[in-house]
């Protein structure tokens, strides 16, 4: 019997021939990445349990960006980099990313790619949920907590049930007004958030194969919005450019077999999509963008894992070009090496930030922010009744700050178009 | 592992969520030092919205303002527990309030993970959307040994799905002492 990639790369780190969801494996992990919010507690954890001679299991494959609690006066906040400072001078973990150093990068999820951790066929485990984003490289990676983070630390292994694999194939051209955010929201609407629990996504067909590493990095990053346990896309040649220009490791490149076994499949062709939000409160709280339009907005964001990399500020800028916002618009560069490229990416003559700045949006500093609402003073946070357009992956009650807010999720173009107008409007009107 | 655990219920609805159950702004307490860690406790479930909290009447704050621990032992929700971010500190926080025992239809993977793994709670599913057939604040006896269910208040017996693969774990009472006790670690 065929094995899906998901079951491929599970065998090969378990040390097995083949594997079948269900099975209870041990794998052996080949990157351990965590931040300044499950990091401390992780290394509380790892040292409470493994005693004063506690040894990291493997120092090179352990990767730390704080993100999430950045640029805060939050004392307790602040004392959690600094654990994580202690800590990396302690035990020199060399692939410590400090705050305030040119090493500071930002949202881990995108620092992992951008810094070459993602490599086809591994394992990457990392405690957030989020995790499931390196799958865009053909690999395998999943979100844990704390105490499964401090046994691989002083172990480098972690139990796994092997999922079932749910199969999602995306044909036709992608057209101009949609991006993978849309297409992820629709399969979420579609399965709803549990849809996919304990489940691999697979993503395949032409219009996936269409899409940048940072698009196919926003469809499996939402995986866990469905309940994923990791989403996954196998490697290309769009993926092997990426990885010449970040890493000198070589790699397997794993692909399902024509007669894997899946849970599901799903097919759709992106000519008859169209752009979507998920309404309050709800990942899954599908709606097209017609069908809400003219809904007032308090304000707008564009950042986040999900929807602040490089490819979603060209689109932001494809609509904001010549035009004002309306209400308060934040932009927040995932990563420092996004800032960076706001610079000096170009659209119409005029680089994004300038486009950005003559908008009237605000330009933040790269870290999670209010992505997930985050401490008081924390930049983009809702408050009282806000309602925020945003391009970021939750929208539970109270994720971005304030309990009575409402926060639709939509794409970079949707979220830019709603701010020119401040009301939810369709890219369309504006393209 | 305690084989009963008797307390009173606290019922929710489908996808409680991680932020739900601890909100993100309190995630920056220390675990290890118990004057902070009891803050866990008193913010547990404090982002339910009100109708939703202490069903089916609502507005019951799972913790009482000033407090630090619940009077209810025992969770009972939908479908989809815990979904949402990787957050330990949403089972932690659930332990620390004096929860011991959850019952849903199901659980968002990690959530499950972490309450197995740490030790915290214990995670039971049923195929009865029971959190329609439990209020809050009747008596639940829960006996482990024998996956069952029995409302003291109601008199009603329903049964519980069988940990499965994760029993060792969660009679050891953790990942740690699971791995000790089977050798993997010293």
């Amino acid at each position: 019997m065929g094995m899906t990639i998901t079951e491929k790369i599970l065998a090969k780190s378990a040390g097995k021939e083949s594997v079948k969801p269900g099975d209870n494996v041990w794998l052996n992990v080949d990157v351990l990445m965590t931040h300044d919010v499950c990091g401390p507690p992780t290394i509380g954890i790892w040292k409470n349990e493994f005693g004063k001679d506690a040894k990291i299991w493997d120092k090179d494959k352990l990767v730390i960006f704080p993100d999430h609690y950045i640029f805060t006066a939050n004392k307790h906040a602040n004392r959690n980099v600094d654990i994580l400072r202690n800590f990396a001078e302690e035990y020199k973990v060399d692939n410590y990313y400090d705050v305030g150093t040119s090493r500071y990068k930002g949202v881990c999820h995108i620092a992992l790619a951008e810094e070459g951790f993602n490599i086809p066929g591994t394992v990457l485990i990392g405690t957030d949920s989020h995790t499931c984003t390196s799958g865009a490289f053909g690999m395998f990676s999943t979100g844990v907590g704390n105490t499964d983070a401090a046994f691989i630390l002083g172990t480098g292994k972690i139990w796994e049930k092997v999922p079932e694999t749910m199969k999602f194939t995306f044909t036709g051209k992608m057209p101009e007004y949609l991006t993978a955010k849309d297409l992820i929201l629709q399969i979420l609407g579609d399965i709803t958030t549990d849809g996919a629990t304990y489940r691999a996504m697979e993503f395949d067909g032409e219009a996936v194969f269409s899409l940048s590493m940072n698009e196919r990095m926003t469809l499996c990053n939402m995986a866990i919005e469905g309940g994923g346990m990791n989403g996954i896309i196998p490697v290309d040649s769009v993926t092997e450019a990426y990885l010449q220009e970040r890493t000198n490791k070589t790699y397997d490149k794993i692909y399902s077999d024509e007669d894997a076994v899946y849970h599901s499949k799903y097919e759709y062709n992106v000519e008859n999509l169209v752009p979507l939000v998920a309404k309050p409160h709800s990942p899954d709280n599908k709606a097209s963008v017609r069908e809400v339009e003219g809904t007032p907005i308090t304000k707008a964001y564009i950042g986040s894992c999900t929807g602040g990399k490089i490819a979603d500020f060209q689109f932001a800028a494809k609509i904001l070009f010549g035009r004002k916002v309306s209400v308060t618009t934040f932009v927040v560069p995932a990563s420092t090496e996004v800032a960076k490229q706001l610079e000096t990416e170009m659209y119409k003559g005029q680089s994004l930030k300038q486009i950005f700045e003559n908008a009237g949006a605000v330009i933040a500093k790269s870290s999670c922010a209010a992505c997930l609402g985050g401490p008081d003073d924390t930049i983009g946070r809702t408050v009282g009744k806000d309602v925020t357009i945003s391009t970021t992956n939750r929208n539970f009650p109270g994720r971005m700050g304030s309990k009575q807010a409402e926060v639709y999720l939509a794409s970079p173009l949707t979220v830019a178009a709603s701010a020119v107008k401040g009301v939810i409007t369709d890219p369309r009107d504006l393209m | 592992m305690e084989n009963i655990v008797i307390g009173k219920a606290f019922v929710l609805g489908n996808n409680i969520d991680t932020d739900q159950i601890i909100p993100a702004e309190h995630l920056v307490y220390s675990m290890d030092d118990e004057n902070e860690a009891k803050m866990y406790g008193k913010f547990a479930l404090s982002s339910v919205p009100k109708e939703k909290s202490g069903l089916p009447e609502g507005n019951i704050p799972f913790v009482e303002k000033d407090k630090f621990e619940s009077e209810y032992q025992i969770i009972v929700g939908g479908s989809n527990f815990g979904c949402g971010s990787s957050r330990e500190h949403a089972p932690y926080a659930l332990k620390k309030a004096g929860a011991k025992v959850i019952i849903a239809e199901s659980y968002a993977r990690i959530f499950y993970r972490n309450s197995v793994d740490g030790g915290f709670v214990i995670p039971y599913e049923t195929k009865e959307k029971l959190n329609e057939k439990v209020k809050t604040g009747d008596v639940l006896k829960i006996d482990i040994e024998n996956n069952l269910l029995v409302n003291n208040t109601t008199g009603e017996t329903f049964n519980l799905n069988p940990l499965g693969d994760v029993l060792p774990i969660v009679s050891a009472g953790g990942l740690f002492k699971y791995a000790r006790k089977s050798g993997m670690i010293d």
